[in-house]
């Protein structure tokens, strides 16, 4: 194809500092949301199987809520909605990680409620029967067997949510889709940083989705 | 927290025009759900073909359907969203190119329709092959030794079990392509997050504008799942799990 002669790929090389801080940032969101997710979200679901009912409710209120709307409608909707109940503006960068953290606390919540329910119900009495509470019954015997199940669902839906974090580009945050943006502008190249980016967002959830491949193998030869 | 609530804000008129903001939010809804439903209907054709090779025997069609999953499922929506509106018009020959950068008309509701046909098409393409291979390996053995051709078997015997067991992951990509139809606004598809953000410029009522709108993509996702639920009770199976309910 002679019309990739008009493709001018020497401006990647000077740009990749830039797009690094970028990247990094991006890294930054995955990671925070990623564990804040997941801590949330297993407290969500303790709290959607709980047999206190207006706890439940509550939790699966939350969880349904956050599941039907587009992530999109929530980040525009936190970056709103957070300034005018502080009184000050936010940075788009810190309201990402909020938005990103309550979001995907619904979705981590889910795997986690299915991890929680995938542990026999003998477990649960056998730690009461040695006169365990009930913090101690979860964080001793539930939820380390939870999590184990789980781990190749929590990974695949992290890496979900490291593509996810480029929709930050609708208010404005430096990750790396905005930087390769603004890397491209400045170079008067943008159709090579969005062919560069692609391909960085590619090798990374596909190493990421390999690891999952490994870690399933690996709790399958468990069992 | 002084907010002005003023809820009657739908009914006036936008700045320097003689609609009213529902308007707006009527047009951006009837877009989000052109392009939702029309992404869907190629996801469900590309996604089943795909989906069903990637199970047949020949190693070159499964790794061809393999690597279609592969591409489409680990680069992110918005970036392949804009690969297809500012980088694959410059890949066209040079004719073809300028007509799609000149001329083309609704230029960006079309690539909104492909681009999101195709990432949804290989989340439904895994579905299917799970749904085929949640099957007993003896279906397939029964429709060979009556003596049907493989492409016979898949037909009348493996596939319309398999459509059947995946109802209900389908469910959930249709309310997917929904939700995410939203980040067409990105390349200026004129549909509801893209109508949100103008009117809460225009209007600076951003927590109406916000609830509305929410509102409407609720609406739309919830009829979704009751049409997906109304199908999955018409074509269910007698004397599987699914029918005891």
């Amino acid at each position: 194809m002679s019309f990739f002669a008009q493709f001018d790929f020497s401006v990647i090389a000077p740009s990749l500092p830039f797009l690094w801080e970028g990247l990094k940032f991006t890294a930054k969101l995955t990671l925070i949301a990623m564990a804040g997710g997941i801590f949330l979200g297993t407290l969500l679901a303790l709290a959607r199987l709980s047999s206190i009912a207006p706890l439940a409710m509550a939790a699966t209120w939350y969880v349904n809520l956050m599941r039907s709307i587009p992530l999109l409608m929530v980040i525009l909707w936190f970056f709103l909605i957070i300034p005018l109940l502080t009184g000050k503006p936010m940075g788009a960068e810190t309201s990402a990680i909020i938005t990103f953290t309550a979001f995907e606390a619904a979705y981590f919540s889910e795997i986690m409620r299915a991890g929680i329910q995938s542990v026999p119900r003998g477990q649960v009495f056998a730690g009461q029967a040695i006169g365990m509470t009930y913090w101690q019954t979860m964080s001793y015997v539930v939820l380390p067997q939870a999590f184990r199940n789980m781990l190749p669902v929590l990974l695949t839906q992290t890496i979900i949510l490291f593509q996810d974090t480029s929709l930050v580009y609708a208010i404005g945050a430096k990750d790396l889709l905005k930087a390769a943006e603004i890397a491209g502008k400045n170079y008067g190249r943008p159709i090579e940083m969005y062919v560069f980016v692609a391909l960085v967002y590619f090798l990374i959830c596909f190493a990421l989705s390999r690891l999952v491949k490994h870690f399933q193998a690996r709790t399958a030869i468990i069992r | 927290m002084n907010y002005h609530w003023n809820w009657g804000i739908f009914l006036e008129q936008v700045k320097g025009g003689d609609e009213t903001y529902l308007h707006w939010l009527i047009s951006g809804l009837g877009w989000t759900v052109a392009v939702a439903l029309s992404a869907w209907v190629i996801a469900l054709v590309l996604g089943s073909i795909v989906g069903t090779l990637r199970t047949v025997p020949n190693r070159w069609l499964s790794g061809l359907a393999t690597a279609h999953v592969e591409l489409f499922r680990n680069i992110p929506l918005l970036v392949q969203l804009l690969l297809w509106f500012f980088v694959v018009p410059e890949l066209l020959p040079r004719d073809l190119s300028l007509w799609v950068k000149q001329e083309m008309p609704a230029k960006e509701f079309f690539t909104a329709v492909i681009c999101l046909g195709l990432f949804t098409s290989a989340r439904v393409a895994e579905q299917v092959r799970a749904g085929i291979q949640s099957l007993s390996r003896g279906q397939k053995m029964a429709g060979l030794a009556i003596g049907f051709t493989l492409p016979q078997t898949y037909r009348h015997v493996l596939l319309p079990m398999a459509f059947r067991i995946v109802i209900p992951p389908l469910t959930s990509e249709f309310m997917n392509i929904i939700k995410n139809s939203s980040v067409a606004f990105a390349i200026g598809v004129l549909e509801l997050t893209f109508q949100a953000r103008q009117m809460q410029e225009d209007s600076e009522q951003g927590i109406e504008t916000y609830l509305a709108v929410t509102l409407l993509y609720f609406i739309v996702a919830f009829s979704a799942n009751r049409v997906m639920a109304l199908i999955e009770r018409r074509s269910r199976v007698p004397g599987y799990i699914a029918a005891a309910k």
